[in-house]
């Protein structure tokens, strides 16, 4: 009796320890956003005051309203939005389209393709940069939208999930749509398609994420202002003459990850399982 | 018996035509896209590093001049370019380990078991994962600060006088590794996660029957089991640890003295200045780091899972 009781005491120390490791944890974790938020609602001197404060001593809304008179965020913004859907979409429908010729198709060249597609894989965004600026300046890509969205509108890493998932639908089911007499295009979108709701599912949100947040190749091909990104304007404004307007730089942050997080947090279930599953293929 | 359809008399030549042909179609947009703007630009990249081209050269290409390898050779004796490869040697060598081992502790404090809210935990460790790492920079450049951040406003409270974080050569890097497993560790723990719920819960119990204590389990019987996730984390990991750029790009600009500066940061540098083949074989040495690190990754946990 004794035994098991002191066992018991036991458990419940370990769990409480748990439990105070893991919230430090996420204290840590989360407590520079919860700052940030709190913080871009502050004048200027208080975000300077020492010794430091967590809420805003008087609520100002004036570091926003900043990021529109004296910057052009709406511009950004709106690029930011416009860059990330198009690369979203195409990214969706081409590496559908050619994940299953890849995979349930068999055409030549199709060994080859597929080679190709996973040797870049793995190549870094640094490798491209220099032939694609002079491509991109050659077809007069450079300082506009579709210049942003073109270099991403079809990548390696969306192929080879698709193909991998399509394989796994049974050639039957295929092959009975077609005895049927349906055109491979109706097979794709009323049978391939629908079954591979996860894998866009994941595919999407992937690619949203690496999209918005993109850096390197926006700093390098849009050098006008309108045509900069949120992350790109965030950057060069926080590294420029301006690097001291406190408040702006904030708020612009705000910008740049709440939309973010309001995604992730609705749809966190999903991000996680699909993160999940890419893992483990 | 599917294979029957190329064999089959009439259809079949104006079949297996067809077949290539929608397979063609189906898989065309991505190929021009791709080809453009993906694999075209790695191979031209590698023909860049054995050229002088620089940017003037875009008006008038006839003016480039091949120089086989002399671009790698300077690589090499310039000591910005040694500096830069040091630093990412440390980020990455420190940075991974570092990210992987918070990442499984975490991980396995949630698996415990013992856990409520599990999925707060989850998304509240996994959050700094989806955000801008350029927005993250420049909220931590506030709470860095010496004299009125956040650390170190807490760091006196416990009577410690925190140091320059950034400013200073000793801690700029350490500091910037630190922020990196922040940032990184939740894409790891979730992961981890994954693998650990594959885990046979017999196997455990036969280890408690067989009167294995927790450590036991822990060192034979989950890391064992856990290889393959490892090996997917550390490969991942790297591949992004080798590339590291945003964080000093906002934070420290490659300094105190190029104590942060990376190689990614450097080959963006000489672009900048319009070196193009300089910096092309500088992104080609990169590239040949990271699949050297992921074959290294591959051997190493290989090894492990089959013992």
């Amino acid at each position: 009796m004794t035994g098991e009781r002191g066992t018991r005491r036991k458990d419940r120390v370990a769990r409480l320890g748990l439990h105070l490791v893991l919230a430090a944890g996420l204290v840590v974790m989360v407590g520079p956003f919860v700052w940030m938020v709190l913080s871009s609602f502050k004048t200027e001197s208080e975000i300077r005051q020492v010794p430091m404060t967590w809420l805003p001593d008087e609520v100002t809304f004036a570091n926003y309203g900043d990021l529109f008179a004296r910057l052009d965020f709406p511009t950004y913004f709106t690029n930011s939005v416009v860059v990330t859907v198009f690369t979203t979409l195409t990214n969706l429908l081409f590496c559908s389209a050619a994940g299953y010729a890849l995979a349930k198709l068999p055409f030549g060249g199709r060994r080859l393709l597929f080679a190709v597609v996973l040797g870049t894989i793995m190549v870094p965004n640094i490798v491209t940069i220099v032939p694609l600026f002079v491509l991109s300046s050659n077809l007069g890509l450079v300082n506009t939208l579709a210049g942003l969205i073109l270099p991403f509108a079809a990548q390696a890493f969306g192929v080879f999930l698709m193909r991998q998932f399509i394989l796994s639908i049974p050639d039957d089911l295929l092959e009975a749509a077609r005895i049927d007499g349906a055109t491979e295009f109706r097979i794709f979108r009323r049978i391939v398609l629908p079954l591979c709701r996860p894998a866009l599912a994941t595919l999407g949100i992937l690619t949203f994420l690496s999209s918005w947040n993109n850096f390197l190749w926006p700093l390098v091909s849009a050098t006008t202002e309108d045509t900069y990104t949120l992350p790109v304007a965030l950057a060069l404004y926080a590294i420029g003459q301006n690097r001291t307007d406190y408040d702006l730089l904030l708020a612009g942050s705000v910008v740049v990850v709440v939309p973010v997080l309001v995604v992730f947090v609705l749809l966190q279930r999903h991000f996680v399982r699909g993160i999940a599953t890419t893992g483990l293929k | 018996m599917r294979r029957t359809r190329n064999s089959r008399t009439s259809p079949a030549a104006g079949s297996a035509l067809y077949r290539a042909l929608t397979g063609w179609t189906f898989a065309l947009p991505f190929t021009v896209l791709f080809l453009l703007f993906t694999a075209g630009p790695v191979a031209v990249s590698l023909v860049m590093s054995v050229t002088d081209i620089r940017s003037a050269d875009l008006l008038d290409p006839l003016g480039v001049e091949v120089v086989g390898f002399d671009n790698y050779v300077r690589l090499f004796t310039d000591p910005k370019f040694v500096r830069a490869c040091v630093n990412t040697a440390v980020f990455v060598g420190v940075g991974v380990p570092l990210t992987m081992a918070l990442a499984l502790a975490f991980a396995l404090g949630l698996n415990s078991g013992l856990v409520r809210f599990r999925t707060a935990f989850r998304v509240g460790y996994y959050l700094p994962v989806v955000t801008s790492i350029v927005a993250i920079s420049v909220v931590w450049r506030f709470l860095l600060q010496p004299e009125s951040g956040l650390v170190n406003e807490l760091l006196s409270a416990v009577g410690i006088q925190g140091p320059n974080w950034l400013n200073d050569e000793a801690f700029a890097l350490p500091t910037l590794i630190v922020m990196a497993a922040w940032r990184n560790l939740g894409f790891a723990m979730v992961i981890f996660l994954a693998g650990l719920q594959a885990i046979p819960r017999e196997l455990y119990e036969a280890a408690t029957i067989d009167g294995a204590r927790r450590w036991a389990q822990l060192r034979h019987l989950t890391v064992p089991m856990l290889a393959p996730t490892m090996l997917f984390v550390a490969v991942i990991t790297t591949i992004a640890y080798v590339q590291y750029f945003e964080e000093p790009f906002v934070m420290t600009q490659g300094g105190p003295l190029d104590s942060t500066l990376s190689m990614a940061h450097h080959t963006y540098n000489q672009f900048g200045f319009g070196n193009y083949g300089y910096a092309s074989a500088m992104g080609y040495v990169l590239f040949v780091v990271v699949v050297g690190l992921s074959i290294a990754w591959f051997r190493l946990l290989r090894n492990n899972v089959d013992r």
